[in-house]
């Protein structure tokens, strides 16, 4: 036998090895591709919180960078969370539309007044189908628009300071949102 | 082996015949999960039996984007359940296509929600795999049949081995 033929298992296996890495490598699998990326954000037509008399639709994301947050008080990361966007609401020029997802109103409404209001209003979905038409498959999901309604960016889970940092301040730059968010440290 | 190494083994044991288990569970038609899950929870109606056959055909399709492995129809989760009543109401309300319904739900969450993946520059890798290895297992295998050693023997192993078996007949003819 042809002693080069003798590595063709060896390099069988390197092969398996490398798919299995491609298939099976440690990153969340919970984490979707995210389908609306590069799309126009959805039509809809949604209740404020607060302001039940107050219909919003897709018009009203227009015209400045926006970013679409999903949330709801039943869910804990929402809460590490919150205090982020209050500093992203102080910080910079940045819109806050908020997605109230499978909510109680009074509950949430609570939440506001207990942990500051970011937003610039908050969508209802107590229904969730909002957040079918989204994609939106947990809380808190967050969505970056651009003045014209694309969906540039896209965040399940939690906006941390570091996200912010590495993944959504250099697209606000691109936006050109003014931002006095220091993100050198 | 001391009693020692003998634990992790029979542990691993056990978890090879529950993972056979699993296997065959999954493998009834539409999975157990979704015989015991479906139609329990949610209660839709449908104008007509052959509606709700194409309902039931397309929960058991879609996974669920929350629990990696289960179907729309097998899982609890809260997102399921929205789904499945999307599902519902593009069916009945919309009157959508099976293939619109697909898409509808592909456009938002991806192909993740396909378990049925299209065949595309994505995906070719898991597609073709089974078949490269196929091909790879199958030229090995016609190989190793054909370079099956030729039992060429010299004539003194040949007597050699005559003796050894008390000698075949020509010898004493």
């Amino acid at each position: 036998m042809n002693r080069a033929s003798l590595f063709v298992p060896l390099g069988i296996f390197c092969l398996i090895v490398v798919l299995g890495y491609l298939g099976f490598r440690l990153e969340d699998p919970h984490r979707l591709p995210s389908a609306l990326l590069d799309k126009p954000f959805p039509e809809f037509n949604a209740t404020v919180l607060g302001a039940p008399e107050r219909r919003v639709s897709r018009d009203d994301l227009l015209g400045a960078p926006v970013l679409v947050n999903v949330w709801a008080t039943w869910c804990p990361t929402c809460k590490a969370e919150h205090e982020e966007l209050m500093r992203i609401d102080a910080l910079t020029d940045l819109r806050l539309v908020g997605v109230n997802y499978k909510d109680d109103r009074a509950k949430a409404l609570r939440w506001l007044e207990d942990f500051g209001d970011p937003y610039e209003f908050v969508l209802e979905d107590s229904d969730g189908l909002l957040g079918v038409e989204l994609g939106v498959y947990g809380a808190p999901e967050s969505f970056l628009l651009d003045a014209q309604g694309l969906i540039i960016y896209k965040r399940v889970g939690e906006i941390s300071p570091r996200v912010w940092r590495d993944e959504i301040a250099p697209l606000l730059e691109r936006l050109e949102v003014r931002s006095n968010y220091d993100t050198s440290d | 082996m001391t009693p020692r190494t003998d634990v992790p083994a029979r542990s691993s044991l056990r978890t090879v015949s529950l993972g056979l288990i699993l296997c065959l569970v999954s493998a009834l038609p539409g999975g157990l999960p979704s015989a015991l899950a479906a139609g329990q929870v949610d209660i839709y109606e449908f104008p007509s039996a052959e509606m709700e056959a194409r309902y039931r055909a397309l929960i058991d399709e879609f996974r669920c984007p929350k629990c990696l492995n289960t179907n729309l129809s097998g899982s609890d989760a809260p997102i399921a359940k929205d789904l499945r009543k999307t599902v519902w109401r593009l069916l009945v309300q919309e009157e959508m296509s099976d293939q619109e319904v697909r898409d509808f739900l592909q456009e938002r969450y991806g192909d993740f929600v396909l378990y049925n993946p299209p065949f595309k520059p994505g995906t070719w890798v898991l597609w073709l795999a089974p078949v490269f290895f196929g091909l790879i297992g199958l030229t090995v295998l016609i190989r190793m049949l054909r370079k099956r050693p030729e039992v060429a023997l010299t004539e003194a192993d040949q007597n050699r081995v005559d003796e050894l078996l008390g000698g075949p007949e020509e010898k004493g003819a």
